[in-house]
């Protein structure tokens, strides 16, 4: 006769200790990192640019551009601006995971990056599931994607620290009513800080730079 | 996609409590999966059978136990079901609600001999 026995253990146990320990050794370097979500096309390597062009004045960043093909687009993107860029190919997968993001970090110098962005591979179903140790996780939505989104894909709606809103200078073009899009993002996570964006014209883009910039401080303060 | 990298999760938090408890097989693995965890059942089933051949875990049944996405309304504290559209309380129409079930992904327990 078989036997029972209880295990009661969470299936991604051993991917979230891995991001405890990317998390620590990122700041045990005073590295700050987010985790950029969203559907493909949304506008995340934009942002990416766009945040570059406002924060490499005040910081030291680096980026992981996580992808699911071996194509470097997004990479040489980034370091035409001269920041550094490693490339992580999920081969086919749909998220990142911690180990990819470990396997990633040795190939920074570390102590010179003051913030680490990390793009994640286009997919609004299970990125949120898979921590990587990074401090925050960052969705962009996009205009032309719809506004029925949170109540499409309410799990990664739920596991953010902030949303975006890209591509608003669209509104008067796309049907996309934001008050039926904000009223789901409200119930599946209330208060949740969003930024209503343009990566084409830059409208938004200082709100949110400024609020990246208090979100590192207050962590590291909060770490003294 | 992503099933296997979670199967392979599965198979190995198996095979720790089963060497733990001495088990000369392990005959099946209870499942506990929320709606709102994007996993397919079939999709498990189909990378297990691959990934436990040839471990203790060899042909263990997979059962799950699929928990529905419930709200909870924090101003009358009705309890709902999530289904799509309407997110706010059927009840009080309040939108200060927090999910209270459907995020589970747990391996309960397993069955060994």
């Amino acid at each position: 006769m078989p036997t029972r026995v209880m295990v009661v253990e969470h299936i991604l146990n051993a991917n979230d200790q891995l991001a405890e320990e990317n998390q620590a050794l990122l700041e045990a370097a005073d590295v700050f990192a987010i985790n950029i979500l969203a559907s493909p096309g949304a506008g995340k390597t934009s942002l990416i640019l766009q945040t570059i062009d406002r924060l490499a004045g005040h910081l030291r960043l680096a980026v992981v551009e996580g992808d699911t093909a071996q194509v470097t687009i997004d990479a040489d993107k980034v370091m035409e601006r001269g920041i550094p860029a490693v490339q992580v190919n999920t081969g086919g997968g749909c998220h990142l995971d911690a180990v990819m993001l470990k396997m990633a970090l040795p190939q920074f110098d570390l102590s010179q990056v003051d913030l680490l962005i990390v793009e994640n591979v286009g997919n609004l179903i299970c990125p949120a599931n898979f921590k990587l140790g990074t401090h925050k996780n960052i969705l962009i939505a996009s205009v032309p994607e719809g506004d029925d989104k949170p109540y499409k894909y309410p799990g990664i709606y739920r596991g953010v620290d902030a949303l975006l809103i890209n591509k608003i200078d669209l509104l008067p073009y796309v049907p996309f009513n934001m008050d039926y899009f904000q009223r789901g993002v409200e119930v599946l996570n209330p208060g949740l800080v969003t930024f209503p964006v343009s990566c084409r014209t830059g409208e938004g883009l200082q709100a949110w730079s400024d609020w990246l910039l208090a979100a590192r401080q207050s962590a590291r303060v909060g770490r003294d | 996609m992503h099933e296997l990298s979670v199967t392979e999760s599965i198979l190995e938090i198996a095979l720790r409590h089963a060497n733990q408890a001495q088990a000369k097989r392990v005959t099946a693995l209870h499942l506990v999966i929320g709606q709102l965890a994007s996993i397919v059942d079939d999709s498990v089933q189909f990378y297990w059978d691959i990934i436990s051949a040839g471990t203790l875990a060899e042909g263990a049944r997979l059962n799950f136990r699929r928990i529905p996405a419930e709200l909870l309304c924090l101003d009358c504290k009705q309890r709902y079901a999530l289904n799509g559209e309407d997110l706010a309380c059927p009840t009080c129409h309040s939108r200060r609600v927090e999910v209270a079930a459907g995020a589970e992904f747990t391996l309960e327990a397993i069955d060994i001999e």
